[in-house]
């Protein structure tokens, strides 16, 4: 087995550095693409409890809410992990320069 | 004996047998048994991850649950899927870039403690045994119900093909095999559904406007012999039936009932009601007004039903100090809830009607399907299983929860991150999951529509988690219809196969890898700990056929829903702190787990057996609520716990953190990353 416990190339300071960019910017990421998945999550129980006659009308053979969980839920969460993935292998692109 | 299915069910046995055995060939390390020598594309991943984790439960249960439960089920599958976004945000690209072999690595790993990993081992036999006999349970009934094997049969099967597959390929020899098992689950959820939308006309997409008359229930076709379980099955041994119109039961070989209550729980203070209010017993078949109807025979300890014997519901309004009890302007009526104390046979049909009934093609001719909602509750949000202690929302968000961080603390799916080759293949991968499994769950609701609207029958004795092998058998073509069922039926058996072999992997690596080459053996060898692997195989395998033999009357979402909620509570707030929050010690991560995990399994745990009513607490519906589904409070009080024990311990924050932190989170190309485990 290696030692996973050191960096020696890198300074202290040069350590910090990377995590305050790398990690942070990912994190950044992660939290902004989840808080749009949460406000969906959290929002459409609410619509069906708060707007019911909205939910309910026909969208073809199918009330709007059956539409939106039934169907294009999934549809959604793909989008949402395709634009992650991007931007996050972008970020990781940039810095990987660095050092 | 069906011949046709069965033909189905043998051939995707031997597949898996005859591939696992071809992929053996290719693995030879440790590293190929534990971690599929980290060389698996990302394509090939997420059908095995897919593969794995689209069980039993998502298989026949979802189905089954959306068309018993209607709308609000639909979080079901959609929770399911959607759990991985989380994974995909927070864990997938960090798990896999720590490089271990096993959770428990990264437990230990991360915290620099050896103890550390005992407990997070711990969790991970836990979660995996629990899981285990629900897919077991599954294989066994199953098998019983369409092929009318014994209920160990099944479970044989399944427990001794896969125990081969693991134990002589690991995990590179299983990766294919479950890759294979995924794409024959979505043509077997798939391709029989549009055969039976040409030629019976329902497309399942038209739930609104086949189900447009809120305040009508299905019927069933009429005469159709139900077979009911008795005491040993509760709660599938009861029968609701629907207030708004009478229902003439028949027990053509008697029956022996424990119970007949109302069907409507009665809330405090509202005046008992009597069974012979509910209940008029019928001397011969001629149906007669139910007010004359002589009271039924019977004493407090239950009622024995001659051979023959007919019985009438009534509709009784709710009172409450004698004045009728009102909601929503209307005064709230219920009907009788039978439960059965021993197996029988039911017959229901539609009063006024002879019992022959000549024209069975009838629909109106059948009773009203007992045990299900009228269509209004079953389309709508907030219906029968959300709004069961009063707390709908409250309920709809817990489950979301459950559901959603379940899914990303499930050591056994984890794992399978491990097998990719870098931290950027392990987000690929994920992506390509949430479509793979999309594109199975988008059929789950179809399947359950069209049971609604072709086969309410399997209401009636709680079978509804068989729709998806049931419902080819109806179409006109006998042949075909078989044909479809043995396609169906194949699909469920490689969800058994492919999910079992996944958590035998898992348990085999724990105690391989974790109990023998890291607890009670350190240093040993990479050749003895692939022995340990092999043989800790077998042995996981046939203590997992002999636990699948002993839940036979558990059920299957129930035991599913622990796993889920052990794995919410204890693992997901573990990695989601342990991979961002530099803070965390193993103090606040081991006392955040156990204390999350112990609470909701005993939150559950106490939930049923109030159900069973073993426990006699008298609790209020809010707590009772909380208790079903922790997941709302259960989550963040672990994540609480793990920041304030964190916060009081912080002297034991790993020296070389920062190292740590760079290790989870530097890209590849910076060359910071190195495996943890990697021989």
């Amino acid at each position: 087995m290696n030692d996973p416990h050191e960096i020696t190339h890198l300074s202290e300071e040069e350590q910090e550095r990377l995590l305050g960019t790398v990690m942070r910017e990912q994190m950044g990421l992660s939290l902004k693409v989840a808080a749009v998945f949460i406000l969906l999550l959290v929002g459409l129980p609410l619509g069906n409890f708060y707007l019911p006659d909205l939910m309910g009308s026909k969208v073809g053979g199918l009330t709007l809410t059956w539409l939106i969980l039934g169907i294009l839920f999934y549809p959604l969460t793909w989008v949402l992990s395709y634009v992650f993935v991007k931007q996050s292998e972008s970020i990781e692109h940039r810095h990987e320069g660095e050092f | 004996m069906e011949l046709i299915p069965f033909i189905f069910v043998v051939v995707i046995v031997l597949a898996t047998i005859g591939l696992g055995i071809w992929a053996t060939g290719r693995s030879k390390t440790a590293s190929d048994f534990f971690v599929a020598g980290r060389s698996v594309s990302v394509f090939w991943n997420a059908s095995a991850i897919s593969g794995e984790y689209l069980s039993a439960a998502s298989f026949m249960g979802v189905a089954g649950l959306i068309m018993k439960n209607g709308y609000d089920a639909l979080w079901y599958p959609v929770g399911y899927a959607a759990g991985y976004l989380f994974l995909l945000l927070f864990i997938a690209g960090p798990l896999r870039r720590f490089g271990a072999y096993t959770i428990p690595d990264f437990a230990e790993g991360r915290f620099d403690s050896p103890t550390f990993r005992k407990v997070a081992v711990t969790f991970v036999l836990f979660i995996g045994f629990f899981y285990t006999m629900p897919q077991m349970k599954g294989a066994g009934v199953t098998m019983a119900s369409i092929l009318n094997w014994p209920y160990w049969a099944g479970i044989v099967v399944v427990g001794a093909v896969i125990t081969f597959n693991v134990a002589i390929g690991g995990m590179k020899g299983i990766t294919i095999v479950q890759a294979f098992q995924y794409w024959v689950k979505l043509f077997a959820i798939s391709a029989p559904v549009f055969v039976i939308m040409a030629l019976t006309g329902h497309t399942g997409l038209d739930a609104a406007k086949t189900f447009g008359d809120p305040a009508v229930t299905p019927r069933i076709t009429p005469g159709a012999e139900i077979k009911i379980k008795g005491k040993a099955a509760v709660p599938a041994n009861a029968m609701s039936f629907a207030a708004s119109e009478p229902t003439l039961i028949t027990f053509p070989k008697g029956a022996i009932l424990s119970k007949i209550g109302p069907a409507r729980k009665p809330e405090p203070g509202e005046d008992p009601i009597t069974a012979d209010a509910l209940v008029g017993h019928l001397p011969g078949l001629q149906y007669e007004a139910s007010a004359t109807a002589p009271p039924i025979p019977g004493n407090a300890e239950g009622y024995t039903c001659e051979p023959g014997s007919v019985f009438i519901t009534k509709t009784v309004t709710v009172t409450k100090g004698g004045q009728p009890v009102m909601k929503d302007g209307k005064e709230v009526k219920t009907s009788a809830k039978i439960e059965f104390d021993q197996p029988a046979v039911v017959s229901l049909i539609k009063p006024g009607l002879k019992s022959e009934v000549t024209d069975a093609s009838d629909p109106e001719a059948g009773a009203l399907a007992p045990n299900t909602s009228p269509n209004g509750k079953w389309l709508n949000p907030f219906g029968a299983m959300t709004s069961k202690w009063g707390y709908p929302m409250l309920y709809t968000y817990s489950l979301i929860i459950a559901l959603v961080c379940g899914t990303a603390g499930l050591p056994h799916i984890l794992v399978r991150f491990y097998t990719n080759p870098d931290g950027r293949a392990a987000k690929r991968t994920t992506l390509w999951v949430m479509v793979m499994l999309g594109a199975f769950y988008f059929f789950t609701p179809i399947w359950g529509v069209l049971g609604r609207t072709l086969m309410p029958v399997l209401y009636a004795n709680g079978a509804t988690d068989s729709a998806v092998i049931k419902l080819p058998t109806l179409l006109e073509n006998k042949v075909l219809g078989q044909v479809l069922s043995g396609v169906t039926s194949a699909g469920a058996f490689a969800a058994f196969m492919s999910t079992f072999s996944g958590l035998l992997v898992s348990m085999s690596g724990a105690f391989a890898h974790d109990i023998y080459g890291k607890i009670i053996r350190p240093g040993a060898s990479a050749d003895s700990r692939l022995k340990a692997f092999k043989i800790a195989a077998i042995g996981v395998g046939f203590l997992s056929i002999v636990l699948g033999l002993l839940v036979e009357t558990f059920d299957i979402a129930t035991m599913v829903g622990w796993a889920f909620a052990i794995g919410a509570a204890s693992y997901f707030p573990l990695l989601l702190l342990g991979s961002w929050w530099r803070g965390l010690t193993r103090y606040g991560a081991g006392a955040g787990m156990l204390l999350g995990g112990l609470c909701s399994v005993g939150a559950i745990i106490c939930s049923m057996l109030l159900d069973k009513k073993v426990l006699t607490w008298n609790v209020s519906p809010l707590i009772r609520s909380l208790m079903e589904q922790p997941a709302i409070w259960a989550v963040p009080f672990s994540l609480l716990t793990m920041v304030v024990v964190s916060k009081a311990t912080a002297g034991s924050i790993p020296a070389n953190v920062r190292v740590k932190m760079l290790r989870l989170h530097a890209p590849e190309g910076m060359g910071l990353s190195k495996d943890y485990v990697n021989d």
